[in-house]
């Protein structure tokens, strides 16, 4: 019987091939946020007005969309830990309960982003806001791909037991959006 | 990676909760305390910001297992850092200037509160406007 040749692991890594594509993914998104959050810094030392414009954001909901990007970040990782085990009960159940937190994230940041627009800070408002929108709304976009990718792999996967390596991959994606919300929480809720 | 037991995640996460509840306590102190200038940087800096990145390093350390994992992952990881340090640092350096050799910013500060000055977004092509 013929095999079907797939490249598993790279030999001058040892890193399995999907685990290594997640890591130069995360390595892309260094560029993509610190991009962001540099130019962010640049504005805000050049810029007095902008510590102004951030004492409007809301420090509760983005405090409280921290700890539910937390939650969902040991979530996972205890779905890694079942998938380990290859305990697929365990494993769904935890990849659908991070899925409930970022969807808690979501809809705490449609809340926010309602209250704001309709007290007229907008995309265009000012510069302040332009980023603002711009860099949570990348963001978010973000854990929206991670929730759908991390439904897909717990009914396409885990529930037919087989891939159980795309728990971690996923994982380390959904660490590094949560990454990305620790700096973003101080820079726009906290520092003001 | 098999090593790593449910106990010792736990751990971090409670961990991490503390932390957090540390660096939202810091700039609210500050503001209840009324400090300004840099007795307000000295408690807003170490609390909001190095709290962040000592949980990105826990984060990344324990829950994304760049402590076991290969070491060429955290080589990617930390190349791409280190490039966005020197992106930063070589524009920094005309951002923040106000004039340099033949060329000026003939920039005003907007004034306002929060959400309601809609003039500022012409900043961009103010700051553009360099003289030569």
């Amino acid at each position: 019987m013929a095999h079907q040749i797939i490249a598993t692991s790279r030999s001058a890594t040892g890193i399995p091939t999907g685990r290594l594509a997640v890591w130069w993914v995360v390595a892309s998104e260094i560029f993509i946020f610190g991009g962001l959050i540099a130019a962010y810094l640049l504005n805000r030392f050049l810029h007095g007005s902008w510590a102004q414009e951030a004492a409007a954001t809301s420090t509760l909901i983005g405090g409280i969309n921290t700890f539910w990007l937390l939650t969902s970040s040991w979530f996972v990782v205890i779905a890694h830990h079942y998938s380990e085990q290859k305990n697929a009960k365990k494993t769904r159940q935890f990849l659908w309960l991070t899925i409930l937190l970022g969807g808690f994230f979501m809809g705490f940041k449609f809340v926010e982003y309602y209250k704001e627009i309709t007290h007229g800070m907008t995309l265009f408002t000012n510069n302040f806001w332009s980023f603002y929108y711009t860099a949570t709304g990348l963001h978010g976009f973000h854990v929206l791909c991670g929730m759908v990718i991390m439904a897909i792999i717990a009914e396409g996967d885990i529930k037919n037991e087989r891939n159980w390596h795309r728990v971690e991959n996923i994982g380390i994606y959904w660490h590094f959006v949560d990454i990305v919300w620790i700096f973003l929480f101080p820079l726009l809720y906290i520092a003001k | 990676m098999a090593g790593n037991s449910l106990k010792k995640y736990n751990q971090i996460y409670v961990a991490l909760l503390i932390l957090f509840i540390i660096s939202v306590l810091g700039p609210e102190l500050a503001d209840i305390l009324g400090m300004e200038g840099l007795s307000r940087m000295a408690l807003i800096l170490p609390t909001a910001f190095g709290i962040a990145i000592v949980k990105a390093y826990m984060v990344a350390a324990h829950f994304m297992h760049l402590k076991t994992e290969k070491i060429y992952a955290p080589y990617i990881l930390l190349a791409s850092l280190a490039l966005m340090f020197v992106f930063f640092f070589g524009v920094k350096i005309d951002i923040m200037a106000a004039e340099g050799h033949n060329w000026e910013k003939p920039y005003e500060e907007p004034t306002g509160s929060a959400g309601h000055h809609g003039d500022s977004h012409h900043d961009h092509g103010e700051k553009a406007d360099d003289h030569h």
